[in-house]
């Protein structure tokens, strides 16, 4: 190609050239200050989560027992040793929230790992096959959703015993309904359109057309509902953990943590603060996160 | 109309076979065999126990067990409890009107502070009180309610001592309940003394239940508006001269309104099964206290009729709002 030609032909090619969508996407999203926030605060607890050991800096199962209930540094009779204070067993309130967040995001990493494949293979069937297959998956969701959330999930934690594997399933399985809905209307809108259907006379057979061709333009809603359902994750679990139906003491999980230590509300108010603290924390980050990702990946609210 | 109606509650019946089906089947996933259970470590003779299997029908196939469920339900039996051993609907329907009443003013908390912020943050889009609005109600949404729940507690009931801690009246008042709901029976026993203290009890439990909803609320209303007041008519409106008020009370917020009253509906069912964590914050005697009580005395009779009953109850209230969705908007109706 000789210099001449590249030349003048450059700009034209400049200006014909859409943004990578990748671009595009990371434009629309960082005019949204909040779901900036909310990215930097799970990138933050992310790392706590992971470098827990490292940084936290006690073991967050030792109880020291000439340290009972001290409170936070700030507070008259705190210490930089334990600057968050202690429990009513002595244990660091601060290591113990380090290791809670290890505990909240594989919770809300595994929910939702395991509640987008359900809900996105019976989708996926639903919307493909249709008929009979369709009503007996879509009828089967609709008798999960017409349970409140809650209850469905404190029967399901009761029924298999409490603990934390069990609290994650009963959270998992709430939430596939929603899931499955979603992939069902994507697909349905997907699936008459002539790329599909120029993909299927050319002779793809249906796996083919559901995952490699229909699924890739379908994931922008579930991008969004996978995000919120991390925050969902966090907060139901936290919910049975505070009604003995989640993790058992001693684990740190927030919600047990919050309610191991509810007799000393009055006396110590910080046991109780902290873990809803960062319950309340990490919901909103990731509230904040699923609500920029819809702004900016919906093309129909893009202005 | 009637055909409206009718298509609405056929639709209702294969869902509540379902979840039937749901409790049916979830009670039998419990470990162990209910007899052996029942009797413990004493063991039984096999006599015996074959005798008690025929005698609770567990002798037959699965799918008879299932219809024998579903005929005794129908006809009211939804079993006894293990513990106390009184019929789980009886024990129902004396607790179901606290957590009935504890709803429907969650409800109407909601709605009296979520629909005017809503309204006012969309007229003043952008403004300051508009980003207060959808801020507090992200962080109402993401708040975990058990906690806020002693929050308010620690500071209204424990520091300032305005509102007591837990139940629903002070013990020193005794009102024949009629109604179920505190506050019309100690209104029609004519004692205001403890009207005030059947309000006072139910103050922290209402914001608290009533917080998730109230974000919901408000930001359906303001989406709601925003997208009415970017309509034609609206413009309109304001070309031919009217008052700004007028513009937004009567052209906006009507047509605003009709997505904003379905959430307000469907969140009244969520709200008789969400009430678990509040009633138990608050010492609540509804059925969601019982029903997490019920779970840890390991008594599934109850736990499953509870279920059962409060499913029934959220499926109604929900048909209820459909139907009369219907009623109020023709294009509903119309629709299919």
């Amino acid at each position: 190609m000789s210099a001449e030609i590249s030349t003048n032909a450059e700009p034209a090619v400049k200006v014909s050239r859409p943004p990578h969508p990748l671009t595009e996407f990371w434009y629309h999203f960082k005019q949204n200050k909040g779901a900036l926030g909310g990215l930097v605060v799970i990138a933050l607890i992310a790392l706590i989560a992971v470098f827990a050991g490292v940084i936290a800096p006690h073991n967050p199962d030792i109880q020291y027992r000439d340290a009972i209930l001290t409170p936070p540094v700030w507070q008259e009779g705190g210490s930089w040793s334990y600057i968050l204070g202690t429990d009513d067993i002595g244990r660091d309130m601060l290591s113990r929230l380090m290791y809670g967040a290890r505990l909240s995001m594989m919770i809300g990493l595994i929910v939702v790992t395991l509640s987008l494949a359900v809900g996105l293979g019976l989708g996926l069937v639903a919307g493909f096959f249709g008929g009979m297959a369709d009503v007996l998956i879509m009828r089967a969701m609709d008798i999960l959703l017409a349970l409140p959330s809650l209850l469905l999930a404190v029967v399901v934690a009761a029924i298999l015993g409490p603990g934390l594997v069990n609290a994650m399933l009963a959270v998992s399985v709430v939430v596939i309904p929603h899931y499955a809905r979603l992939t069902r209307a994507a697909v349905l809108a997907e699936v008459n359109k002539d790329y599909v259907v120029a993909s299927r006379v050319a002779g793809a057979g249906p796996l083919r057309l559901m995952l490699i061709v229909v699924l890739p333009n379908c994931v922008a809603p579930l991008i969004v509902q996978a995000t919120l359902g991390f925050s969902t994750a966090i907060l139901d679990a936290a919910a049975l953990g505070f009604l003995g139906l989640g993790a058992q003491p001693p684990t740190p999980e927030w919600g047990t943590m919050l309610a191991s230590s509810l007799q000393f509300l009055q006396r110590a108010p910080w046991v109780v603060t902290w873990p809803g603290i960062a319950i309340l924390v990490t919901v909103l980050a990731f509230n904040l996160l699923g609500d920029g990702l819809r702004d900016a990946l919906d093309p129909k609210l893009k202005r | 109309m009637l055909r409206f109606i009718l298509t609405r509650v056929s639709l209702v019946i294969p869902t509540f076979l379902g979840i039937t089906f749901l409790t049916f089947i979830l009670i039998r996933l419990v470990p162990g065999d209910p007899i052996e259970v029942r009797v413990g470590e004493r063991g039984i003779a096999p006599e015996r126990l074959a005798a008690l299997r025929h005698e609770l029908g567990l002798d037959q196939s699965l799918w008879q067990q299932f219809l024998d469920y579903v005929g005794n339900v129908l006809s009211g039996d939804f079993g006894l409890s293990l513990v106390t051993h009184n019929s789980v609907l009886s024990e129902f329907i004396t607790l179901f009107p606290a957590t009935l009443e504890l709803a429907l003013c969650a409800m109407l908390f909601a709605t009296l502070v979520g629909l005017p912020a809503g309204i006012l943050a969309a007229v003043k889009r952008g403004s300051l009180f508009d980003h207060g609005v959808m801020g507090a109600s992200l962080t109402g949404y993401s708040m975990p309610i058990f906690w806020w729940g002693l929050l308010l507690i620690l500071f209204f009931s424990v520091a300032l001592g305005w509102t007591p801690v837990s139940g629903r009246l002070d013990l020193v008042y005794y009102v024949e309940p009629v109604t179920g709901f505190m506050l019309i029976d100690t209104l029609m026993a004519g004692d205001y003394e403890a009207f005030r203290s059947a309000l006072s009890h139910l103050i922290l439990p209402t914001i608290v239940l009533g917080t998730v909803p109230l974000a919901v609320v408000a930001r359906m209303t303001r989406s709601a508006m925003l997208e009415v007041l970017g309509e034609d008519y609206i413009r309109t409106a304001r070309a031919k001269g009217l008052a700004d008020g007028r513009v937004i009370g009567m052209h906006a917020l009507r047509n605003a309104l009709i997505p904003v009253v379905t959430v307000i509906g469907l969140q009244v069912g969520t709200l008789l099964g969400g009430a678990i964590l509040t009633e138990t914050i608050f010492s609540w005697p509804g059925v969601g206290k019982w029903l997490i009580e019920s779970i840890n005395r390991r008594d599934y009779p109850a736990l499953q009729g509870g279920v059962l009953l409060i499913a029934t109850s959220v499926i109604l209230v929900n048909l209820l709002v459909d139907v009369l969705y219907g009623v109020l908007n023709p294009r509903i109706r119309h629709a299919r």
